[in-house]
């Protein structure tokens, strides 16, 4: 899932600081998870944004609203009655929530209050790791289920770097060399030849900036419109 | 300082422990400041981060919140999840620029009243300390700015 941290206090208020009636929109999917930009979170944050609009003496509203999805146009559709009512929306989702948001409502200010950081697992309660740094291209039936691009702080496709000491990556003693359990997960699982398959040069024409794709079904059925 | 200043406290407690431990404090008689207003909960598990600044907004000068000794939750761990709670409602707090020491986690057993009387004491002289909450100082002022007696 998508995993992302709150930015700091003084970044949001500052962002939102000129601005009378402000809704404070949470995401209900991947930050609520990381416990970032949930329901839960936006009445914190719009809480806490109350009050210190009060200290510093601003007479600024905050309303909290919470859709189970910001990437989705179904569920930002519930938002629009409410967004017509503010002068501006913090957004509580990822980056691709918030710029979502933000194409719906294109005369008000859409901020943003999390930073957006990886594509991650949970490890523990509070805790998540990065594991995909979603490269199109992916590399993992080769490499024993470890992500050599997202692993290795080099992104070394074919073999390690050479720097690693008993098993730990020079860049970090306390991090695991990427390679290190590459191997061992391929001897595990008896697929060592795996590691004679040279991975050509990445083709960068496959990672379009921006990224778009489409299914075929819907390619079938809307591809005569286009 | 305002001489007539006296703080408004809200203090969050636990029905099986510290609100026990606050009805044998005047079963006993002991003496302690008349500054708390009491709100009895099942368990300080309940206490929500939200409650906490709401108290704030409403004007409360300190907040207390008082729950269980630690292994004695009636619900097992309601207690420590109170006490993290407050630690992070603290933190919420200093980052709007209010004290963090506004805000207090105890473990009051039910049989120790005279640990309530002080801990209300002690909770009294640090809100007499830190002085009326910037928030409830607004409020008196727009409420002046009305013509409405605070």
């Amino acid at each position: 899932m998508i995993v992302a941290e709150r930015k700091p206090f003084a970044e949001i208020a500052q962002a939102v600081a000129g601005y009378r009636r402000v809704l404070v929109v949470g995401c209900g999917t991947c930050v609520a998870v990381c416990l970032a930009g949930g329901e839960k979170e936006a009445g914190i944050l719009a809480a806490q944004l109350d009050l210190a609009g009060q200290l510093a003496g601003r007479q600024q509203r905050f309303a909290t609203a919470c859709v189970e999805r910001q990437c989705d146009r179904e569920f930002l559709s519930e938002l629009d009655a409410a967004a017509r009512e503010h002068d501006a929306l913090l957004s509580l989702a990822c980056g691709a929530g918030v710029q979502f948001l933000a194409e719906r409502h294109p005369t008000l200010p859409v901020l943003a209050g999390l930073n957006t950081t990886f594509i991650g697992v949970n490890q523990d309660v509070g805790r998540w790791d990065e594991r995909c740094r979603a490269c199109t291209d992916c590399l993992l039936s080769l490499t024993g289920g470890v992500c050599p691009v997202t692993m290795c702080p080099k992104g070394m496709v074919n073999g390690p770097c050479g720097g690693a000491v008993e098993g730990r990556c020079e860049t970090d003693p306390e991090r695991d060399c990427a390679w290190t359990v590459i191997h061992a997960r391929l001897s595990d699982s008896d697929r060592l030849a795996n590691l004679e398959v040279l991975v050509p040069p990445r083709d960068h024409s496959r990672a379009n900036l921006p990224g778009r794709q489409a299914h075929a079904a819907y390619l079938r059925r809307y591809s005569s419109h286009d | 300082m305002d001489a007539r200043y006296e703080p408004k406290i809200l203090a969050l407690i636990c029905t099986y422990c510290t609100y026990t431990a606050a009805d044998m404090a005047g079963s006993l008689r002991l003496q302690y400041p008349p500054n708390v207003r009491v709100v009895k909960l099942l368990c300080t598990g309940k206490v929500d981060v939200l409650h906490l600044l709401a108290a704030f907004k409403a004007g409360a000068d300190a907040v207390m919140v008082s729950g269980c000794e630690i292994g004695d939750c009636h619900f097992l761990e309601g207690n420590l999840r109170a006490k993290e709670r407050v630690a992070h409602a603290k933190e919420l707090i200093a980052e709007i620029g209010l004290e963090p020491e506004r805000l207090e986690m105890f473990h009051i057993g039910a049989s120790d009243a005279p640990q309530w009387a002080k801990a209300v004491e002690m909770m009294t002289r640090r809100a007499k300390e830190l002085g009326p909450s910037p928030l409830r100082k607004l409020e008196a002022a727009a409420l002046a700015a009305e013509g409405v007696a605070a």
